[in-house]
């Protein structure tokens, strides 16, 4: 009797977990390893694989266009986290009971909800040099006209931004439902303490909202590292590789019409790994502290 | 972004329309000629050719121009059709070398084509065999607004200093001389290899394609100087990293810009967009040093038999039909485009016929294009490199420094 149960218990967790664990591995866990392997080989995807060893590392380190891409990860990590201090913003902002407050959230939803290939499409001619509004715009002030996307300096500034667009949102309906959730009577007893604007923001707010911030944090940096749509479509990494990030540099160099340099690409995506690496180490180690807090 | 959409579109279409395997007697044919007037041109190749064997069916599966270009790689090895579309030169070398393209020298010989298609032998050769049969081909140059030109009293440029004279009357009009979109950056490659045929020559022009001369050398180093010189005396459009080669025809069009160094399939567009013929021309882009023989661009479409296909016998027959002097009149009438074999007619069109008479008399060689001579990946770095220089011209030896550290580890 006691043996059955036993087997209930132990087994019974394994067999539902093992659906997961079998796709994890089989669509996670699986191709990194196979990445790194195949990082290992000059291969075209087409004929024989050759062994080169550490090869493509080699010359990932000598390769000019890499670092742009890597210099331009980093400036979208930065950036990017500018999306929750603006969501927190608008979502203050709309937390108030105001007539048809319902549809005003919709709306500055709205760019959330409509895909990134149309956003990258919308602030594409947005920039546009001969016809965009930013450039109608700046000629009102005797300004312009600028090429944001063809300029090398400004062009990854100017895809943040339109990826900004869509971030604020998400980092927006995250605070909100965060807000919602705000203890009234916590904020009364700030009141009486002659808590008020930034203070109670501060101390009161913000701390309560702890795990709507580490939510937007995590998939503000996913959307950061994985931002590729908007590099595809707004300049296909252009002018001369200046808005390239490393997701769309392994693409350029694995899979597009110039490409198919399996081995390279490999590497490429074995680095950005590492990258994400040092992240989802942290969030590991923070949620395995907050498990162990409670 | 169109093209992205169809491009996912044309993956999932090709998985699913290559999950049904052919019957026998059924020839299936993966061609990209989504556009209109290519795909016009293939249903009536693929009409006429049922009608004169009416034991074999012809099926058809129209790929999307970019996504071809990926699922190619898929289909050759795992599904292969039994004909597919691709390109002459270099561009076919990655497929004949990994054994996806099947050699078809035997029809080369059984219908004397290497008599009849003599023109494009040369690039549909590796290794001493034929890898495919070229169906069409165009010419580049120079297209021009006529009216601007006659209301500024310019002449058609003949050779370098007249064309810079032109284009310092066009820019003191207010005219910019050439309009380009070099968003894509292959617009780039173009100007590039006129440049390089007109300074160096075709011969130097291969070489570097094929990688076996220095990028640091001075006789490339004295086309890029050529180049610099348009840069400086502003030929070219601004902003036009920003543009696709598409969005570059709307200056000219609009009267703003003067010229364009295209491939004759930017004629359609300009119609389209209400250009006459009395506006529009063509010349030939102009000589700059008068030792080296004129050689043209001419890129060429191809047919081939993947290693894979199924049924290759038949795929025979068809090729052998398009290799006809009938068959390549009427796909080019259709196409717009000009046909190989040397007894086929040439369409009325007048930007045909200047082609046509251009491409005959030319004795320097014809190039097929940048990304086409030169290895993709070459290729790549390359139009990367002369898209930046067009900006930034001072950057040359940087840029060409790291072209020579591509080349070196490209061609190894």
């Amino acid at each position: 009797m006691s043996t059955s149960r036993f087997n209930q218990r132990s087994i019974a967790p394994v067999l539902f977990l093992a659906p997961a664990i079998l796709f994890f591995m089989f669509y996670v866990i699986f191709p990194i390893f196979q990445s790194m392997q195949i990082s290992l080989y000059d291969w075209d995807g087409l004929g024989e694989k050759t062994y080169v060893g550490m090869d493509n590392y080699v010359e990932l380190m000598d390769d000019e266009a890499f670092y742009t891409s890597l210099k331009n990860n980093v400036i979208w990590l930065v950036l990017y986290m500018l999306a929750i201090p603006a969501g927190l913003f608008i979502a203050l902002f709309l937390n108030q009971t105001v007539f048809g407050m319902r549809l005003y959230k919709s709306l500055f939803f709205f760019p959330f909800v409509i895909s990134q290939v149309v956003v990258g499409l919308v602030f594409t001619w947005f920039y546009d040099p001969s016809f965009g509004l930013l450039n109608v715009i700046l000629a009102w002030v005797g300004l312009g006209p600028v090429t944001i996307l063809g300029d090398e300096t400004w062009v990854t500034y100017g895809i943040i931004f339109a990826g900004l667009w869509p971030q604020t949102a998400y980092c927006m309906i995250l605070y909100i439902t965060g807000l919602n959730a705000v203890d009234p009577e916590q904020i009364e007893a700030g009141r009486l303490d002659n808590a008020k604007g930034w203070n109670m923001l501060w101390y009161i707010i913000l701390p309560q909202l702890k795990p709507a911030t580490f939510i937007a944090i995590v998939v503000t940096v996913i959307g950061a590292l994985r931002s590729f749509d908007l590099v595809s479509i707004m300049t296909a990494g252009g002018p001369w590789g200046s808005s390239r990030v490393l997701a769309f540099y392994m693409y350029e160099k694995a899979f597009s019409e110039y490409g198919f340099r399996m081995g390279y690409g490999a590497a490429i995506a074995v680095v950005l790994f590492l990258i994400m690496m040092i992240y989802i180490t942290f969030f590991l180690v923070k949620m395995y502290r907050d498990e162990k807090g409670h | 972004m169109v093209t992205k959409f169809k491009t996912t579109i044309a993956a999932l279409a090709a998985s699913t329309i290559l999950a049904t395997s052919a019957f026998a007697g059924e020839l299936v044919i993966n061609t990209d000629t989504s556009d209109p007037a290519p795909k016009a041109a293939f249903e009536q190749l693929i009409a006429d050719f049922e009608a004169a064997n009416p034991d074999i069916t012809v099926k058809w599966n129209l790929f999307d121009h970019e996504g071809y270009k990926t699922s190619i790689r898929n289909f050759l090895t795992a599904d292969a059709p039994d004909l597919a579309n691709w390109y002459a030169g270099n561009r076919m070398l990655p497929y004949v070398n990994a054994g996806l393209f099947e050699d078809v020298s035997d029809v080369w010989d059984d219908n004397g084509l290497n008599e009849t298609l003599a023109s494009a032998a040369g690039s549909m050769t590796i290794d001493g065999k034929k890898w495919g049969v070229p169906y069409t081909y165009y010419q580049w140059g120079v297209y021009y607004r006529k009216d601007i030109f006659e209301a500024n009293s310019i002449e058609v440029p003949t050779n370098w200093e007249e064309f810079k004279a032109a284009g310092a009357t066009l820019t003191a009009a207010g005219v910019t001389p050439i309009t380009i979109g070099t968003k894509y950056l292959w617009t780039a490659g173009g100007v590039f290899d006129y440049l390089n045929l007109r300074t160096n020559g075709y011969d130097f022009h291969m070489a570097l394609t094929k990688g076996e001369v220095e990028w640091t050398d001075q006789r490339v180093v004295d086309t890029m100087n050529n180049w610099k010189e348009l840069i400086d005396a502003g030929f070219f459009l601004e902003n036009h990293t920003s543009y696709s080669w598409q969005e570059a025809l709307a200056p000219m069009v609009a009267g703003d810009a003067a010229m364009y160094v295209m491939g004759n399939f930017a004629v359609a567009p300009l119609r389209e967009a209400g250009l006459t013929d009395d506006q529009l021309g063509f010349f030939q882009f102009p000589m700059i040093n008068p030792d080296v023989a004129m050689a043209e661009e001419a890129p060429t479409d191809t047919l081939h038999i993947p290693a894979n296909a199924t049924n290759k016998e038949d795929a025979r027959t068809f090729l052998a039909f398009l290799a006809s002097a009938e068959a390549q009149t009427k796909i080019n009438e259709t196409l717009g485009q000009l046909p190989i074999h040397k007894d086929s007619t040439v369409g009325d069109d007048k930007f045909l016929q200047a082609g046509y008479s251009m491409l005959s008399a030319t004795d320097g060689g014809i190039a097929q294009f940048f990304d086409r001579d030169a290895p993709a990946e070459m290729a790549k770095i390359g139009m990367e490199g002369f898209q930046e220089f067009m900006v930034k011209p001072d950057r040359l030896d940087a840029i060409l420094a790291r072209l020579e550290k591509t080349r070196l580890r490209v061609y190894k």
